[in-house]
C-alpha cells in the first residue's frame, strides 16, 4: 500500500474510533431512554432514529447536507457565528458515520437493556438504591455484552460508511478519502491493483469485527 | 410496630379489595395463584400503588390515598425476597449481600455481612456466583441481603416453593427464627396450606383478590368464615391430594 493508501487507512480508522465513542455515550443513552422509560412518542423516536439503517446512504447524506451545509437549518447559524463549515471536512465523514452507524448500537442495546430481568432491577429499589444507582451497578453491567457487541458493529459500519460520507464530506485526496472513497476513487479510474491490497484488508478487519460481535452478543452471563 | 395493609386496585379482569393488620409476627398469605398475594406484597414494597388505601408500617405512613402519600420504594426499609431470589448474577455472593447495605457505611457492610454469613452458615461461599450454589443456599443469601439493611419488615414472595422437602423445612426453621432474633413483622406467600400451618403465627387467606379469614390457625379452623376454609382443615397435612378452589361462590360473603 502506498502513502496516500495509508492515509485513508489512517482517517478511517481515525473516523470510526470518533464516531464510535460517540455512538457509545449518545446511542447507550438513548437505548436506555428507549428501553426503560415510557412517553408518548417513544416508538416515533425510534422509527427517526433508526430510519438511517434502511435509508441509502445517499439520502441520509442528502438529509445531513440539508441540516449541516452551509445554508442549512443548523450549518448557516454556525457558518455565519465561525465562519467555518463542516462541509468537506474529516469531522464531516465523522458527523456521517455517527449518523449511520448509530441505529446498530440503538438496536442492539435496546434488546440488551429491555433482556434485563425487571424483578433484579426491583430487587436494587427495594434494596434502597435509586434509579441511577440501579442503572449504573445492575442493569448497564448486565447489558454490557450487548453494548459491547453494538459498539463493535458500529465501529465496523463506520469503518464501511461511503454514501453519506460521500455527500457530506466529499471526496478530497489528503483530507476527506477514506478507504472505501479511495477505493471508489482507485476502482473508478482503472487502478485495480492498487485498490486490491485495500479490499483484502478491509475485508479481513470487517469479518474480525462481526466475528468478536457474535461472540459477545451470544455468550451471556 | 407492625403493618397495616388497606388497599383496593382494579386491573382488567381483577379487583384486589383487601384489608388486614399484623404486628412483629410472622404471618403467612395463603391462597392459589391469581388471588393477589404478590400484589399485595408489591404494594407495600412500594412497586405497585393501589388505587385507593392507606398502608402503615410501625408508626409510618408508607401510602395514603387520602392524603397523597406514596413513599418511594428506596425509602421504604422493607426486605424483599422475591419469589426467584432476583440475585444479582454478575455479583458474588458477598457482593450480592453488601449491595443490600445501602447507606451503611462501608466497614459496617462488612462488619454485618460477615455476620450473616455466619448466621447463615454460607461464610465459605462468599466469593462464589449465584450460579455456582444450590437453590438453598441461594436462599440463605437472598434472605441475608434482604436484611442486612435491618429493615422494619421482611416481605417473601413464595421463594420456598421451587426447593425440595428437607430443603424447605430447614428454610421455614431459618425464617422463623430470623422473625424472633429481629422482632420485625414477617409477611410470606404460600400456596402451601401445611407449609402455611406449621409457621404462620398469623393466617390470612385470599381468594379472588379478597380476604376471605385471618386470624391464627386455631382460630380460623376453630370458626371458619365459610365452606371454602373450612374443607381446607380437612386437606391440612394430606398433600398431594387435590384441595378445593378457594372461590368467592365457595366462600358466600367474605370476613
Amino acid at each position: 500500500m502506498d502513502s496516500s493508501a495509508w492515509f485513508s487507512l489512517r482517517l478511517s480508522l481515525q473516523v470510526a474510533f470518533l464516531a464510535t465513542a460517540m455512538i457509545v455515550l449518545v446511542g447507550v443513552a438513548l437505548a436506555y431512554l428507549l428501553a426503560m422509560q415510557n412517553f408518548r412518542g417513544k416508538e416515533l423516536l425510534d422509527m427517526f432514529l433508526t430510519l438511517p439503517l434502511v435509508l441509502p446512504p445517499t439520502v441520509t447524506g442528502y438529509f445531513l447536507v440539508i441540516i449541516l451545509g452551509r445554508r442549512g437549518s443548523l450549518g448557516r447559524p454556525l457558518y455565519e457565528l465561525t465562519g467555518w463549515s463542516v462541509m468537506f471536512t474529516w469531522q464531516a465523514a465523522v458527523i456521517a458515520s455517527f449518523v449511520v452507524a448509530l441505529p446498530l448500537m440503538i438496536k442492539t442495546a435496546r434488546a440488551a437493556l429491555e433482556s434485563v430481568d425487571q424483578n433484579l432491577i426491583n430487587a436494587s429499589y427495594t434494596l434502597g438504591h435509586s434509579k441511577g444507582e440501579t442503572a449504573l451497578r445492575v442493569i448497564l453491567p448486565l447489558a454490557k455484552r450487548g453494548i459491547i457487541a453494538g459498539a463493535v458493529l458500529s465501529f465496523a459500519r463506520a469503518m464501511g460508511e461511503f454514501g453519506a460520507t460521500l455527500m457530506l464530506a466529499g471526496n478530497i485526496p489528503g483530507r476527506t478519502d477514506t478507504m472505501p472513497i479511495a477505493i471508489y476513487s482507485m476502482a473508478s479510474s482503472g487502478e485495480w491493483s492498487r485498490s486490491g491490497a485495500m479490499v483484502i484488508f478491509f475485508t479481513a478487519v470487517s469479518g474480525t469485527f462481526l466475528y468478536v460481535a457474535n461472540l459477545y452478543s451470544r455468550r451471556t452471563i | 410496630m407492625g403493618i397495616s395493609f388497606s388497599a383496593q386496585k382494579k386491573l382488567s379482569g381483577f379487583t384486589l379489595d383487601a384489608s388486614w393488620e399484623i404486628g412483629n409476627e410472622l404471618a403467612v398469605i395463603f391462597g392459589y395463584s391469581g388471588a393477589g398475594k404478590s400484589m399485595t406484597l408489591q404494594m407495600i414494597a412500594g412497586l405497585l400503588a393501589p388505587d385507593e388505601g392507606k398502608i402503615v408500617l410501625g408508626e409510618t405512613d408508607l401510602f395514603d390515598s387520602g392524603q397523597n402519600v406514596n413513599v418511594r420504594p428506596q425509602k421504604r426499609s422493607i426486605g424483599y425476597v422475591f419469589q426467584d431470589l432476583a440475585l444479582f448474577p454478575h455479583m458474588t455472593v458477598g457482593e450480592n449481600i453488601r449491595y443490600g447495605g445501602h447507606g451503611i457505611d462501608k466497614y459496617e457492610q462488612v462488619q454485618r455481612c460477615s455476620e450473616l454469613l455466619g448466621m447463615f452458615r454460607i461464610a465459605s461461599l462468599e466469593g462464589r456466583l449465584p450460579s455456582q450454589i444450590s437453590g438453598g443456599q441461594k436462599q440463605r443469601v437472598a434472605l441475608a441481603r434482604a436484611l442486612i439493611r435491618r429493615p422494619g419488615a421482611l416481605l417473601l414472595d413464595e421463594p420456598f416453593s421451587a426447593l425440595d422437602m428437607p430443603v424447605r423445612f430447614e428454610m421455614r426453621t431459618i425464617l422463623k427464627e430470623v422473625q424472633r432474633s429481629f422482632n420485625i413483622p414477617v409477611v410470606l406467600i404460600t400456596h402451601d396450606a401445611d407449609e402455611a400451618l406449621d409457621i404462620a403465627d398469623r393466617m390470612i387467606i385470599y381468594a379472588e383478590g379478597r380476604v376471605m379469614q385471618a386470624g391464627s390457625a386455631e382460630e380460623i379452623f376453630a370458626a371458619p368464615s365459610c365452606e371454602g376454609v373450612l374443607s381446607l382443615s380437612r386437606f391440612i397435612g394430606k398433600s398431594g391430594r387435590h384441595m378445593p378452589y378457594l372461590s368467592r361462590e365457595l366462600c358466600g360473603s367474605p370476613t
